[in-house]
């Protein structure tokens, strides 16, 4: 069953533009010129139900503009969205019920009170019964690793409890769509890894959709087998990370420790390199490439460390962004 | 229909509940209120007081008549501390900060939700002063009061609420294009301050203003009149159909400017 199918997604914004400085102010007080800005261009996806889908791209590619629009928060510019069966935008009630919205640099719940008062409100706007409730906070509770941190005021959380509970307040109606941007912003790496384990836990008990923006790669490899490349509003890849990875870069990277010592030069035929020291280079080479380069290099100098990896995706990412920008 | 409404009171009894107990986290707050409650009610006695020295009227009100008036201004008052001021005030937070995300997520109506999700006590003293007063100035008169004086009160008070509410988020509600509204209300609130005395103590220019643009007369005279026994029935129902129009303009308004909503970047 498809969860999310967009078709022919689009959104343009009017922008007003200000000079710098005074006489810019006074201008724009009297004569506002605005420019459109096409965030998202006519992009076509759809997910089944149960996906875990990574959604990457720079700043200001238009992910946090689709996310919203997939929400009903935003009305698209043209395109139809279906999510879970209904038109976002109308956002009815029924519709609601199903989807959540966790955004990592923006929080819902009272600052100044334990999370567990945000939670009860929850479940009064959800109509969730007071047995429900109680049992839902225990089985999400447990599973996100909270007790009495429900109980202190929320300003006296620190950032990966604060998160945690978060989380638990958005899914106290159990949604089955969730759409995540930046769910681990700012966290360490320990809340990170328990909040993709719990996203990963979630899924599994629940069958739930889930569609997340993150900056830290590591949620997307760790989470989603099936990655978006939004650039520039237009969807670059849809597939897997590894086919990213592919797509991405023609290299693989090969670190090599030698017991001896040898000249740079002697390398540069093998491949582009990227770093190097005494008994140590880091070479980037063409993919058909690699086994008789490797082959070779084994033959004439005495490697006592040898490692074959795909070069980071944020670096392959980056560049990519950065190679588009300068077109 | 009786489910819905009791899942409405459920709804309010906890947004009252979780907004009490944030505000009295900070309980210096309660004390400077009450404080400054008790002299803005003494000052406007005094004040009134002055118009009435010479044995001379205010705009044909007698003095127990106008401290009926005051009693309803600073009833409506402790109303707007509680309930507009604190529901204002989270809107304009949540178009600054993107957090109205949340709230349109939500299953429910965001317009009751944004005006009832926080309350403040701390006009309680100002709603208990201002009742008070009200009290005191009936008391004072000669006249009392019928059951159906009685009536047309609650029912004038009733559309005093909605016409005030009604204004107030209208003006909240532009924070959707302009995020910050702050000063709008101050503007509204001091055209209110008119409230205090009975509207025909101003010059017909002002008279005509209060009645037919900003509906000021009906939010503290036509009540006063009508526990005075100088209102009629005619006077209640345009009192209560003025309300119902305010508010129906609060409610498109809301909706119309949700469409212009562009959220926060993040």
């Amino acid at each position: 069953m498809i969860s999310i199918d967009v078709k022919g997604l689009s959104k343009n914004y009017q922008i007003a533009e200000k000079e710098p400085g005074l006489r810019g102010s006074l201008k724009y007080l009297f004569l506002r010129t605005s420019r459109e800005v096409k965030a998202v261009q006519g992009i076509n996806f759809s997910i089944n139900e149960g996906e875990m889908v990574g959604f990457i791209g720079p700043n200001g590619a238009g992910k946090t503009t689709t996310l919203k629009m997939l929400c009903g928060l935003i009305h698209p510019s043209s395109g139809l969205i279906s999510v879970a069966g209904y038109k976002p935008q109308r956002r009815s009630p029924k519709f609601l019920r199903k989807i959540t919205l966790v955004m990592g640099q923006k929080q819902q719940l009272i600052w100044d009170l334990p999370p567990i008062e945000s939670l009860l409100v929850n479940a009064a706007i959800y109509g969730i019964s007071e047995s429900e409730t109680k049992r839902r906070i225990k089985n999400l509770g447990e599973m996100l690793e909270l007790d009495d941190e429900l109980y202190r005021p929320v300003r006296k959380l620190s950032l990966g409890q604060r998160m945690k509970a978060e989380l638990l307040a958005s899914l106290l109606h159990l949604p089955s769509v969730l759409f995540l941007d930046e769910p681990t912003l700012g966290l360490d790496v320990n809340s990170q890894i328990r909040v993709r384990d719990f996203l990963l836990e979630y899924n599994r008990k629940y069958g739930a959709t889930i569609f997340l923006t993150s900056h830290y790669m590591a949620d997307i490899t760790s989470l989603c087998e099936r990655v978006l490349v939004l650039h520039k509003g237009n969807l670059f890849h849809d597939g897997s990370m590894a086919s990213l990875t592919e797509k991405l870069t023609p290299y693989r990277s090969v670190k090599i420790e030698f017991s001896n010592l040898y000249p740079l030069s002697e390398f540069r035929k093998y491949g582009s390199i990227h770093e190097s020291n005494d008994h140590y280079v880091h070479l980037l080479i063409p993919r058909e490439r690699v086994i008789p380069n490797i082959s070779e290099i084994l033959e004439k100098y005495s490697v006592t460390d040898l490692e074959i990896k795909d070069p980071p995706i944020e670096n392959l990412i980056s560049r990519l962004f950065l190679k588009d920008s300068k077109k | 229909m009786w489910k819905l409404f009791q899942s409405i009171i459920i709804i309010l009894k906890i947004f009252a509940k979780t907004s009490f107990s944030s505000e009295v986290e900070y309980r210096l707050n309660a004390f400077v209120e009450l404080i400054s409650v008790i002299g803005n009610l003494l000052g406007s006695i005094f004040i009134l007081s002055l118009f009435y020295s010479s044995g001379s009227t205010l705009g044909g009100w007698e003095w127990n008549s106008s401290i009926v008036v005051l009693g309803i201004y600073i009833f409506l008052e402790g109303f707007i501390i509680s309930l507009l001021q604190p529901s204002l005030t989270s809107l304009v937070k949540h178009v600054q900060n993107g957090t109205l995300d949340f709230i349109l997520l939500k299953p429910m109506d965001t317009q009751f939700y944004l005006s009832s999700r926080s309350i403040s006590p701390w006009g309680l003293p100002s709603i208990i002063g201002g009742f008070s007063l009200i009290i005191w100035g009936i008391s004072l008169g000669s006249y009392n009061p019928t059951l159906i004086d009685l009536m047309m009160f609650l029912s004038t008070i009733v559309s005093s609420f909605i016409i005030l509410y009604s204004l107030w988020f209208i003006i909240a509600t532009t924070s959707i294009w302009f995020v910050k509204v702050w000063n709008a209300t101050e503007v509204l609130r001091a055209t209110l301050v008119a409230g205090r005395y009975p509207v025909s103590a101003y010059p017909s220019i002002l008279r005509f203003l209060f009645t037919v643009i900003l509906p000021i007369t009906f939010l503290t005279t036509v009540p006063a009149q009508s526990v005075l026994g100088m209102s009629s029935i005619s006077m209640t129902l345009s009192s209560l159909f003025l309300a119902s129009i305010f508010f129906s303009i609060s409610r498109i308004f809301w909706s119309f400017a949700l469409r212009f909503y562009t959220s926060a970047s993040s």
